[in-house]
């Protein structure tokens, strides 16, 4: 199985409320897979800011002391760069005033055995393994504002139950990729992909959709194009969550064998694996809820 | 635990249904007291939250209202009476419906009235992939769209569609009869277009009326079995 749960507010005075909704969500999906979960909450003060680059890097303990990790990252970077590093639940996060890929740079000198798993200006994103809604609860997303947030619950069929292979897959700055389903050629595809230098983090199906995804938008394609495309390259099961800085897509294969439901009202756009998770939303009554076609891609920008 | 007391069969009708909140009975109790129900007596759902497995197995000639969205396999197994759900209702609506008639005024996601061997179902708008997947006599009127592979293995019964049929209507098809208003996307391995006689006339009329609908039967098309497929002919007997 696996289950989806995907926010955009489209009326900022929801801000706030984005950890809290989404953990509501969240918590109608946990019985789609108990094994893992992750999150992606995009513009979330006091994780990422405006200006700054952000890598997410996986799990709380890293060898080295935040300070150590601070000064080694900043000692590599621009003196006006103000490194930052925090530790949220099983995430550590590390910030500066510099692009991702000097950022990636500085952060995988100082820590070469670190994995990052979300980097951008806007968005941060957490993985671990375990009950989802203790996850969540570990990082205090309830209490988290933003404008996006997406999570996923993993019921793991394709490659290990591990906090790398959790979703959200982030392989390009504030892209997410979230995936219920299994791609069947994903082996192809990867070694096409290699071929053309992307580097792969993972054994994980869904990080080769993620790659390609990320590879077609460096190319130009829009996130619709790309997705799209993505149809035509992949073969298997899948209905997809895809995350940019102010967009959101959905696309289910056009067998459609797996679950997806939108409500859409003028003060967000809401997508999960079932309607349950979609219950506790403010104004769901009022709401337009649908399932999304098979072999559709659906877009929503901010 | 919540118990929940139907009301006496012979409590007189001003007593109104009884009423079931889900935001504080458990969904098993509630079913409980469902397959314990006896005739006559009628019951009010409220606050469903799209929990699966709503008034499943029902065996009594009750009438249930579930006031919202219904999550997956509502109303499955079901026999004799009338379950309406007011919202939407998640994947196998209906599934395995023996008699009775369960009656949707929203959309049901895919695979509704999966293998039923009787009764009705009625969904007002749109159902999605699957619809009717290996039907064995039941009756179905969906007043929107219905999706791909639609039934699919159809041995018996008859669907309605008031809107259009996604890809591949009736694919390996065995004895059903369609029926269908609006364009097909394609028809599946085997499943034909029919000429609409006046016995298909009158069926289709007595279904959309059942179904409380004002369609024209003339305005469908029938959809039905060329029956190639499931007859074994000698001249494929080299195949094998």
């Amino acid at each position: 199985m696996c289950g989806i749960a995907a926010l955009q507010l489209r009326n900022p005075s929801l801000h706030p409320r984005m950890g809290s909704l989404l953990s509501s969500m969240l918590c109608q999906i946990v019985d789609r897979g108990p094994d893992s979960a992750g999150l992606a909450v995009y513009n979330t003060p006091g994780l990422v800011s405006p200006g700054t680059s952000t890598l997410s890097l996986l799990g709380r303990d890293q060898g080295m002391t935040t300070a150590d990790i601070t000064s080694g990252v900043a000692a590599l970077l621009p003196s006006d760069a103000a490194a930052a590093v925090q530790v949220v639940g099983d995430t550590t996060l590390v910030s500066a005033a510099v692009g991702t890929d000097l950022l990636v740079k500085a952060v995988t000198e100082t820590l070469p055995a670190a994995t990052v798993i979300g980097r951008g200006e806007h968005v941060a994103v957490m993985k671990s393994v375990g009950h989802p809604m203790e996850i969540a609860a570990d990082h205090g997303l309830e209490a988290m504002a933003g404008s996006q947030g997406l999570s996923h619950t993993r019921m793991a069929t394709e490659s290990a139950v591990t906090a790398g292979g959790s979703h959200p897959f982030s392989v390009a700055d504030d892209l997410c990729l979230v995936h219920n389903g299994s791609f069947s050629n994903h082996a192809s595809v990867r070694r096409e992909l290699k071929r053309e230098g992307v580097v792969f983090d993972s054994e994980n199906d869904t990080e080769v959709g993620a790659r390609y995804v990320a590879s077609r938008l460096q190319q130009g394609d829009t996130l619709e194009e790309a997705l799209v495309n993505l149809g035509k390259v992949l073969d298997g099961f899948y209905t997809l969550v895809v995350t940019t800085a102010d967009s959101m897509a959905v696309v289910r294969d056009p067998i459609a064998c797996k679950p997806a439901i939108i409500a859409e009202t003028d003060d967000y756009v809401a997508m999960a694996s079932e309607y349950r998770a979609l219950a506790a939303l403010p104004g769901i009554d009022n709401a337009r809820i649908f399932e999304p076609e098979p072999g559709k891609v659906y877009t929503w920008s901010l | 635990m919540v118990t929940l007391t139907a009301p006496e069969a012979t409590a007189p009708a001003l007593d109104g249904p009884t009423v079931v909140d889900l935001s504080g009975a458990p969904v098993r109790d509630l079913n409980q007291a469902l397959h314990n129900a006896a005739d006559g007596q009628s019951w009010t759902v409220t606050n469903p939250g799209g929990k699966h497995s709503l008034a499943v197995g029902i065996n009594a000639d009750a009438t249930v209202t579930i006031e919202g969205h219904a999550g997956y396999y509502a109303a499955g197994m079901h026999q004799k009476g009338t379950v309406t759900v007011t919202g939407n209702a998640g994947v196998g609506l209906a599934e395995n419906i023996m008699s009775g008639t369960v009656h949707v005024k929203g959309d049901a996601s895919q695979s509704a009235a999966a293998t039923g061997h009787g009764g009705l179902v009625v969904i007002d708008g749109n159902a999605g992939a699957r619809c009717g997947i290996s039907m064995k006599g039941v009756d179905i009127v969906v007043g929107g769209n219905i999706g791909h592979m639609s039934a699919f293995m159809a041995q018996a019964g008859r669907l309605v569609v008031c809107g259009d049929a996604g890809d591949a209507l009736g694919d390996s098809i065995y004895e059903a009869r369609i029926y269908v208003k609006g364009a097909v996307a394609s028809l599946g391995a085997d499943c034909i277009e029919k000429p609409l006689k006046a016995e298909h006339l009158a069926e289709l009329a007595e279904l959309l009326a059942a179904a409380g609908r004002t369609d024209n039967p003339a305005d469908f098309k029938r959809y039905g079995s060329a029956r190639n497929l499931y007859h074994f002919h000698v001249d494929n007997s080299t195949a094998y």
